[in-house]
């Protein structure tokens, strides 16, 4: 029963959200799946449904990008750090992992710290945006994870991100 | 006797001299130096006397790897056994010098390898050819046979030790990481390897990630960075055991960049908290966390000086990394890199002499060292991206991470003495990187 009720919740809220938010992926989003109808198209956990972690992925955007050894939040990441917020604060049973990441110039040691500040810009963006800071928690993964495996700016330049990861019930 | 000083006055001033062509002549002894190319000295290692044919496989074994490290110094060349003219039968018969004279070799290493069930012993002497005299008395080392590659490891560095007059370092032990799988999924492994890449033996199972490790001085115990708890911290492992237990545990941070104190008692180490990273001071014994600085840059990479009075770190505080040096337990630091570019990772010499540190200057990477106040700063190597210097036990050579560009790229460890002079990769099976040197075992 419960579980119903929450899925209804998830439909009253992307109606809200359609009608409310201009986002252009919001749009997007809206105009793809809205004339189509049928509740298949919102299933639990699709990126179509805007209350699952895919959705906030894929539509909302889960990763800021940053200059060469730089952490300060550019206007576009502050836009998607906004939707980030507003998805957060909306979806309250999701916790959130903001993964700090640099690109492969730079040592081992320095990179964690740097990963760590772009993780922590995030971090205090997203509670300043209102987030409670008990739903969020850093880690900084330095170089060790690129996105990008090539050895040039384009693929730095990818590397050079936060991921804001959520989940249910992560404790953080 | 006497030439084998002059070789080794003329090594000296391959240290001084790296781009001068210097020409030295002693008596028959040649020894060339161009852009601080030394000549290596030839060496003859007579096949050692056994009594068997199981003895004479394992002697074979035993030779190759004493001949491997001594070569591997960039200092020696083996003579080949096919020129000897009469290889020694018995350990204990005089030296015929005149025969190793004629094939020009300069020392001369005679053994004697014995095998009583699963024991070895191994005897030893080195012989200078043209002063026609020993270099110190005969030794001998025992051990299993699964001891065969330590025993030469002894022998060489025995070698090394009266020849060089430098303190020995064949036989040590690397811990380090083994990397496998994809650039943007590497599987990393820590794995502990003999100093030349043998007998790799894997201390975690790839299943979390793990970061440079650090090895105590005692070779029993390493501290390494992991991700177990999807956040990185500070562990510390026994060799003896493999178990691994979190240290400076606190919710909320993160902790890396550990290193042991001379005395192996505390640590330091990095803690990352609201974005910030300084560095800590552990006590292992009492937990007590004392924090060295309070600065909003990025503190990180501490080592202490061999006496523990000082530390060495990496700072941003001037608003790139630079090397800043302050006393053991805190206090004021003196920046000490001046040159243009980036620096990282300070690691103390053992000796005390110098601090090797990597440097990012231009799109390129060096490994380099300079004196503890900044002075006399020489780059060793170059290329797209070397990082995380660790030193032989006798501060004479540097091992370090080196890897190429592209996305198909692995990591490997390269070791370079401080001269600049013998840069090699170590010939591990998998890729690896941030190696930790341990001291010579006992």
């Amino acid at each position: 029963m419960e579980r119903m009720n929450w899925i209804a919740d998830i439909f009253g809220l992307w109606a809200r959200r359609c009608m409310a938010l201009v986002a252009l992926v919001m749009l997007a989003a809206c105009a793809q799946n809205t004339p189509s109808g049928g509740a298949g198209d919102f299933a639990a956990g699709s990126v179509n449904d805007p209350s699952s972690p895919a959705y906030f992925q894929a539509r909302v955007g889960d990763r800021v990008f940053f200059a060469v050894d730089k952490s300060d939040l550019s206007p576009e990441a502050r836009t998607t750090l906004n939707a980030q917020a507003a998805w957060l604060m909306e979806n309250t049973l999701y916790d959130a992992i903001i993964q700090g990441h640099t690109d492969e110039r730079g040592t081992r040691e320095y990179n964690l710290a740097l990963g760590a500040r772009r993780a922590n810009s995030v971090f205090e963006y997203l509670i300043l945006q209102g987030v409670p800071e008990g739903r969020l928690r850093t880690v900084s993964f330095g170089k060790e994870r690129p996105q990008e495996a090539c050895s040039s700016e384009a693929c730095y330049a990818q590397n050079r991100r936060s991921v804001t990861l959520v989940a249910s019930g992560t404790g953080v | 006797m006497t030439r084998l000083f002059a070789l080794l006055a003329a090594m000296g001033a391959a240290w001084a001299v790296t781009t001068s062509l210097v020409h030295a002549q002693s008596g028959p002894l040649r020894i060339e130096i161009t852009d601080g190319v030394v000549e290596p000295l030839p060496v003859a290692i007579s096949p050692f006397v056994t009594g068997s044919l199981q003895e004479q496989a394992l002697a074979t074994s035993l030779v190759e790897v004493i001949k491997a490290d001594l070569e591997g110094t960039g200092l020696f060349r083996s003579i080949s056994p096919d020129a000897f003219v009469s290889p020694v039968t018995n350990f204990d018969s005089p030296v015929a010098y005149a025969d190793w004279k004629v094939i020009n070799a300069q020392a001369l290493v005679t053994g004697e390898l014995t095998q009583s069930g699963n024991r070895i012993t191994v005897k030893f002497r080195l012989f200078d050819v043209f002063s026609e005299v020993p270099l110190g008395d005969g030794l001998s080392f025992s051990g299993t046979q699964a001891d065969l590659r330590r025993v030469a490891h002894k022998v060489a560095d025995a070698v090394y030790n009266r020849i060089t007059g430098e303190a020995p370092y064949f036989d040590s032990r690397v811990v380090f990481v083994a990397e496998t799988g994809p650039k943007n999924a590497r599987q990393k492994r820590l794995a502990i390897m003999d100093y030349d890449g043998a007998n790799v033996q894997n201390l975690t199972d790839g299943r979390d990630l793990v970061l440079a490790p650090r090895i105590s001085r005692d070779a029993g115990r390493v501290l390494f960075t992991s991700y177990a708890s999807g956040f990185p911290q500070i562990y510390e492992m026994s060799l003896g055991t493999l178990r691994a237990r979190p240290l400076a545990e606190q919710p909320g941070t993160m902790t890396f960049s550990p290193r042991y104190s001379p005395d192996g008692r505390s640590i330091l180490f990095s803690l990352s908290q609201r974005g910030n990273t300084d560095l800590y001071r552990l006590d292992l014994g009492s937990g007590t966390r004392t924090r060295l600085t309070t600065n909003a840059s990025i503190e990180t990479a501490p080592s202490f000086s061999p006496d523990g009075r000082q530390i060495v770190f990496e700072s941003d505080r001037s608003g790139k990394p630079q090397l800043y040096v302050m006393p053991g337990n805190g206090g004021t630091p003196q920046r000490i890199s001046r040159g243009p570019g980036r620096y990282g990772t300070p690691v103390w010499s053992p000796t005390g002499t110098h601090i090797a540190f990597t440097k990012q200057n231009q799109g390129r990477f060096h490994i380099g060292v300079m004196r503890p106040d900044g002075s006399e700063e020489r780059l060793l190597t170059a290329s797209f991206l070397d990082e995380a210097p660790t030193w032989a036990p006798n501060g004479r050579v540097l091992m370090f991470t080196r890897e190429a560009p592209g996305a198909n790229s692995a990591p490997q460890l390269f070791t370079v003495d401080i001269t600049g002079r013998n840069l090699r990769p170590v010939s591990t099976q998998v890729a690896g990187s941030d190696a930790a040197w341990s001291p010579v075992l006992n």
